[in-house]
């Protein structure tokens, strides 16, 4: 190999680097999220925001450094210095290690944290819109509690596919005006909904892209989220934990309605059919 | 691949002449042991990348009907049409095999037994008989593993990951009949024998170094190995367990992991008192300590073939194995970060976050060290070391990817995306791959005394790593889209239709991924038989694997006594009319610098 086309052939690769770094960047600027409808998503979306920003830098830096470093070792015959002071070696690595975990760690524990705990420790205000989720294969039973705020009892051994999917007992007075529906689930605006998540039969999880809102539903859990929509609209519902052969279309939606808007579906949803799926 | 690999005659006192069956089939030489390892791993590859390619059809073009696949697979695509079934077996042993039976056999146990000794100057393994017996094991439980293809409802089809309920009863998917409970013999078998592997590599590591060899003088190949070797030997016993109590579930009546109430496909279950989330943590609890097994050879790999490369000693040597050993240990502790949303306590996921963000930080300087080995030396763009720019590259970009999946907060929408697979594509995908890549090209003369071809790994290269990094680096931006995982296919909702174009961009790169490794092939093939004859040093490297023939002979360096003087990166001296000091070099020849 001659050293002529050795020089060129190492340039094309130090090119293919910065070139893949550059273009990686230009692309990832271009993607934007799915339209943001919930209070506590914008936190996550600035915590997002925040990672795509410094690791974009540090990406296009990363890569270009790495093309800088080809293209001009390819143009070296002798090497300019053999070994580092172990105490530089030390500072070098150590304060680019340092200078990322801040980067990294600072922008985490400082924006990240407090999201996490605005969602997770958030007692659900007590105007809060509680609704029942039952996920199973491949369908989102909707349960509201009806006008008492209360859920009739229900049992496993109650369960029934056609005729009483969430197995509810029907002699129980508090289950009477509960209004059950399937994959089609509404809110008000301005309430916080709180969703009391199951599972009947296999891992799911409950995805609302719109709202930053995830939440695996383990069998034999009964997991709780708390969030609040700031936009009407009409969302949808996926599942995003592997649940068998149609986890990809178990498709469920989510409206926000004006206030009086979900007082009217909810007692469209009351009235005929109660207790049945719509 | 065998045929080669022949000891010279007379040369080799320590061993007696073997037959042919003792010195290819069942041999105790860990040279060939590691080469049978590369190779198994290397047909098992060529299984999983035809699943990939069944994957990226469906993706890429969710509509089309293949009559031509229809008759092949005519269970698979029933009417041409890919069944929703099939796609998940397919996705699950993906998965399992490039995981566990390409990257873990050709990596970890091939490398790892090739290099170990004679990196360390010992004559075997320390125990080569318990060798030979990891070795069939492995073999029998990948028989296993392809043979579940062909049982009564498919192969597992619950993930790589095997989540219960899906995994425990049989009812729950198709794949979850006979197939999983093969799935699950099979990972026992291959825990056992790489268990036993690695409990050979440590051992290795210990007792049988040469004089002279201290900790201190031990290539970067070899500290990335006993490190993954311990990690494995710690982790993976609770896979065994776990596999073990989901058989049990599964065939015995137990409820380890099946809680009260179950209701699958309308019938009532009587189990009761289990939970899902066990398997989760027993999983990852193997799981997340697996991918630096497998990682952390690789970087070591390219650290070890950079300095050849540059002509000038590895950055950092000492600050680079304290990383390894800090990666190792905290690489323990981070598992649940593959659940922040599972359900677990919100507390745990904050502990899980900052230990996370923790092994960022040996990780980010093991990183700089390599980018800066770089840093002003004579580069010789040889195969191996554009590989090795490959590994370096993707490791950087994996690892910012990491920073979002490390962190509760953004994982909430990342998690269980696009993103995620984007992410361990490029770090347990890609930075392995191109390490393996890199790692054959330049050990290949030492292993079959001939030299693989420049000009069609050249092209290999490029035709390798372009497309492997723009489709995995556009599938952490469908992550950000909200693309989930393991979905069949995008068009039942109306959130992702804006994703068809990258969908049909990632597969259309993927074909071209896909096809340029028969390039691969073709090189490997035709140079064991037509290959330049290698010299024994080929690269004017320095650690001990260059200073004996190549091929080596069964007792690795013959007569001559073995004692190491140095440490391995003894580049950039004034020896002779060479430029480098291999370990054997006394230090009144060259001084000693490290």
């Amino acid at each position: 190999m001659s050293t002529q086309t050795s020089v060129f052939h190492s340039s094309t690769v130090a090119l293919l680097f910065a070139g893949l770094g550059l273009g990686g960047a230009w692309y990832g600027a271009s993607i934007v999220m799915p339209s943001l409808a919930s209070r506590h998503g914008a936190g996550i979306d600035s915590m997002l925001s925040y990672l795509l920003v410094t690791t974009g830098i540090l990406f296009v830096a990363g890569y270009c450094a790495l093309a800088w470093f080809i293209w001009t070792g390819a143009r070296r015959r002798r090497i300019d210095q053999r070994l580092t002071r172990r105490r530089t070696e030390w500072l070098v690595s150590g304060a680019l290690g340092l200078a990322v975990g801040l980067i990294a760690e600072g922008g985490v524990l400082a924006i990240g944290m407090p999201v996490w705990s605005e969602y997770f420790d958030a007692t659900p205000p007590a105007d809060a819109v509680t609704v029942e989720i039952t996920a199973q294969q491949f369908l989102w039973n909707v349960r509201y509690p009806g006008a008492d705020g209360q859920f009739g009892r229900n049992s496993a051994a109650a369960m029934d596919d056609v005729s009483n999917p969430l197995g509810l007992d029907r002699a129980d007075p508090a289950g009477r005006d509960d209004v059950v529906t399937q994959n089609v689930m509404a809110v008000p605006l301005g309430r916080a909904v709180r969703l009391r998540l199951r599972s009947k039969d296999v891992i799911h999880s409950f995805f609302l892209p719109n709202f930053r809102v995830k939440q695996d539903i383990v069998p034999g859990m009964t997991p709780e989220v708390v969030f609040f929509p700031t936009r009407e609209g009409s969302f949808e519902i996926a599942c995003s934990e592997l649940c068998g052969l149609a986890h990809y279309r178990m498709r469920g939606f989510f409206d926000v309605l004006s206030p009086a808007a979900f007082d009217r579906w909810l007692a469209e949803q009351a009235t005929p059919t109660a207790g049945g799926p719509r | 691949m065998s045929h080669a690999a022949t000891t010279v005659p007379g040369h080799d006192q320590s061993h007696p002449e073997l037959g042919f069956i003792r010195r290819y089939v069942f041999s105790l030489d860990h040279k060939v042991i590691g080469i049978q390892y590369i190779v198994t791993g290397l047909l098992m590859a060529l299984v999983g990348a035809a699943l990939a390619t069944l994957i990226r059809l469906q993706l890429g073009w969710p509509e089309r009907t293949w009559p031509l696949l229809a008759q092949l697979l005519p269970k698979g695509y029933a009417g041409g049409v890919m069944a929703p079934e099939f796609y998940l077996a397919v996705v699950t042993m993906h998965g399992t095999i490039m995981v566990f039976f390409f990257m873990s056999y050709v990596l970890v146990s091939g490398f790892g037994n090739y290099l170990v000794p004679l990196q360390v100057g010992a004559r075997d393994m320390a125990f080569p008989l318990a060798n030979m017996l990891s070795f069939w094991i492995g073999a029998l439980s990948a028989l296993l593993m392809i043979a579940s293809f062909f049982v009564e409802g498919g192969a597992a089809a619950a993930g790589w990951t095997a989540y219960p309920p899906l995994s425990a009863v049989a009812t729950a998917v198709p794949g979850s009949g006979m197939g999983q409970t093969i799935w699950l013999l099979s990972m026992a078998f291959f825990i056992a024998s790489f268990t036993l592997s690695g409990l050979n590599i440590v051992a290795t590591v210990f007792s049988v170094r040469a004089p002279g060899m201290s900790m201190w003088r031990m290539p970067l190949t070899v500290w990335s190995y006993f490190i993954a070797s311990i990690l494995g030997l710690l982790a993976f016993p609770a896979l065994t367990a776990a596999a073990v109590m989901l058989l049990f579930d599964r065939h015995a009546g137990t409820s380890f992991f099946l809680p009260a109430g179950l209701v699958v496909g309308g019938r009532h279950l009587t189990n009761s008192g289990g939970s899902p989330l066990l398997w989760q943590h027993l999983f990852w609890f193997l799981g997340h300590p697996e991918v630096y097994v497998l990682i952390l050879p690789a970087l070591g790999i390219a650290c070890d073939i950079i300095p050849a490369f540059t002509r000038k000693p590895i950055f950092g040597y000492r600050l680079s194995v304290w990383c390894l050993v800090a990666v190792g240990a905290l690489s323990m502790v981070v598992w649940g970060h593959h659940m922040f949303v599972s359900g677990m306590s919100p507390f745990t996921g904050e502990y899980f976050s900052i230990a996370t963000m923790t092994i960022t930080l040996p990780m980010t300087v093991f990183g700089v060290n390599m980018l800066a080995s770089l840093r002003g030396g004579a580069i010789r763009m040889g195969v191996p070391m554009m590989f090795s720019c490959a590994v370096l590259a993707l490791f950087g970009s994996g690892g910012l990817g990491g920073l979002y999946l490390g962190n509760a907060t953004a994982d909430m929408q990342l998690t269980d995306t696009y993103f995620v697979v984007g992410h361990f594509h490029m770090m347990i995908g890609g930075v392995t791959l191109m390490a393996t890549f890199g790692g054959l090209h330049y050990w290949f003369p030492k292993m079959f005394g001939r030299m693989m071809n420049e000009t069609i790994g050249k092209a290999h290269f490029w035709l390798t790593f372009t497309p492997f990094f723009i489709i995995f680096f556009m599938q952490h931006f469908l992550g950000i889209q909200g693309a989930p995982r393991r979905y069949y296919a995008f068009t039942a909702y109306d959130f992702l239709r804006e994703t068809r174009i990258q969908n049909l961009v990632v597969s259309s790169c993927a074909m071209v991924l896909i096809a340029s490794q028969s390039l691969f092939v073709v090189n490997f093939v035709w140079s064991l038989f037509r290959g330049a004859p290698a010299a024994d040093n080929p690269w004017e490297a320095t650690t001990l694997e260059w200073t004996t023939s190549s091929p080596p002979p069964h007792d690795n360096f013959g007569q001559a006594e073995l004692t190491v003087h140095r440490w391995p990166y003894e580049y950039g001296v004034e020896s002779g009319d060479r430029d480098f000091a291999d370990q054997r070099v006394p230090p009144g020849r060259v001084p000693v610098t490290a």
